[in-house]
């Protein structure tokens, strides 16, 4: 005989939350897996030109990055106001450059070094005096892949606008 | 033993998905998405000596463009807005002059270009120039063959060239490429305005 059960209880059970931990996780393994940590403290400010007609670097491991810029505030009474051009973690001067290069080059894999590409991130009002000395240098160590960093613009009207 | 006999109480769980979940806020908050872009270009060798005369390029193959110190363009002897630099590119290189491009759409004026393998463009800028407005500047002239590829892709296969595959569609994008040919030379940068 069919045995009708009686509802005593009219309270909602608890919803299980033992798989929280399980989805929580998932969510971390991918943000872990995700992030790219910031490698380098940057030492001069870089705000980026915008453009249109940009790339995606595609294997980060080919990629080197010259930054260039004014000196951060808190720098700024020791090295000043002048736009400079940071390598790795610290500043370098023009003639560091094509040692900076040949170095990165070397600790690349053989069959990756043609692929190398250096991505020039530069500050939109440094002057195109530095940035040619760059690529000059860039030239004399046989690096002649480069990557001018632009940010995507809002709308064209952003990317003509005088102060862009 | 007496000890062996008690059982290992059960560990409790129950605060494991608050330490995952500080841990997935601290990512979250760190994490940087911003992928790298920006606009690909490829520098000349530099050549000791020429060992040979660079072959002549007529004056109306060139399209001149030169940036000053103010971060103003004479474009072909002529003041332009950036804005209109697109434009006024495109109209260049897509002259066709010499009647031999079949895919052109231009007027075909004396005073420009023959067709678009002819056509150089030709940038120098000053050492004052700005940063920003040099990248925009090269940006405009990209977007000018990017757009005449574009409208070429359109035309001959009915498709967004700026959609396809670099992989599947890699004999298109090499004919198309062929089609409208990226030529953009640089000068060394003058040092007028410093």
């Amino acid at each position: 005989m069919a045995v009708i059960k009686k509802k005593k209880d009219k309270a909602l059970p608890a919803v299980n939350t033992s798989a929280l931990p399980d989805i929580v996780f998932m969510l971390l393994f991918f943000f872990m897996v995700a992030t790219v940590m910031r490698e380098v403290d940057l030492k001069v400010s870089v705000n980026k030109p915008q453009a249109t007609e940009i790339q995606k670097l595609e294997r980060k491991s080919l990629v080197t990055y010259i930054y260039a810029g004014s000196p951060r505030a808190k720098y700024q009474d020791k090295f000043g106001k002048t736009p400079r051009i940071q390598l790795n973690d610290a500043f370098a001067s023009i003639d560091d450059l094509q040692p900076f290069v040949v170095q990165e080059r070397e600790a690349k894999a053989e069959e990756d070094r043609p692929m190398m590409t250096m991505s020039i991130k530069a500050d939109k009002t440094v002057k195109m005096g530095l940035i040619s000395d760059i690529k000059l240098e860039l030239r004399k160590a046989q690096a002649y892949k480069i990557n001018y960093s632009s940010l995507q613009p809002k709308d064209a009207e952003a990317l003509y606008s005088s102060d862009n | 033993m007496a000890r062996n006999k008690r059982a290992i109480p059960e560990i409790n769980a129950g605060s494991m998905a608050d330490i995952a979940f500080l841990l997935l806020i601290f990512y979250l908050v760190t994490t940087t998405m911003d992928t790298d872009k920006g606009i690909n270009r490829k520098l000349p060798p530099i050549e000791d000596e020429l060992t040979q005369e660079p072959p002549p390029i007529k004056e109306r193959n060139i399209f001149t463009v030169l940036v000053n110190s103010n971060d103003q363009l004479l474009v072909e002897d002529e003041y332009l807005e950036i804005n209109e630099l697109r434009a006024k590119a495109m109209e260049f290189i897509d002259n066709n002059g010499d009647g031999s491009c079949e895919y052109c759409k231009g007027y075909g004026v004396s005073s420009s270009s023959d067709n678009p393998v002819k056509a150089v463009i030709s940038l120098q800028n000053d050492r004052g120039t700005s940063y920003g407005m040099y990248v925009k500047v090269q940006n405009e002239l990209v977007a000018a063959y990017e757009d005449l590829r574009e409208r070429y892709a359109e035309e001959e296969y009915g498709r967004s060239y700026r959609g396809m595959d670099p992989e599947e569609d890699e004999e298109i994008i090499k004919e198309i490429k062929n089609a409208y040919q990226q030529k953009i030379s640089e000068a060394e940068p003058l040092n007028i305005g410093g």
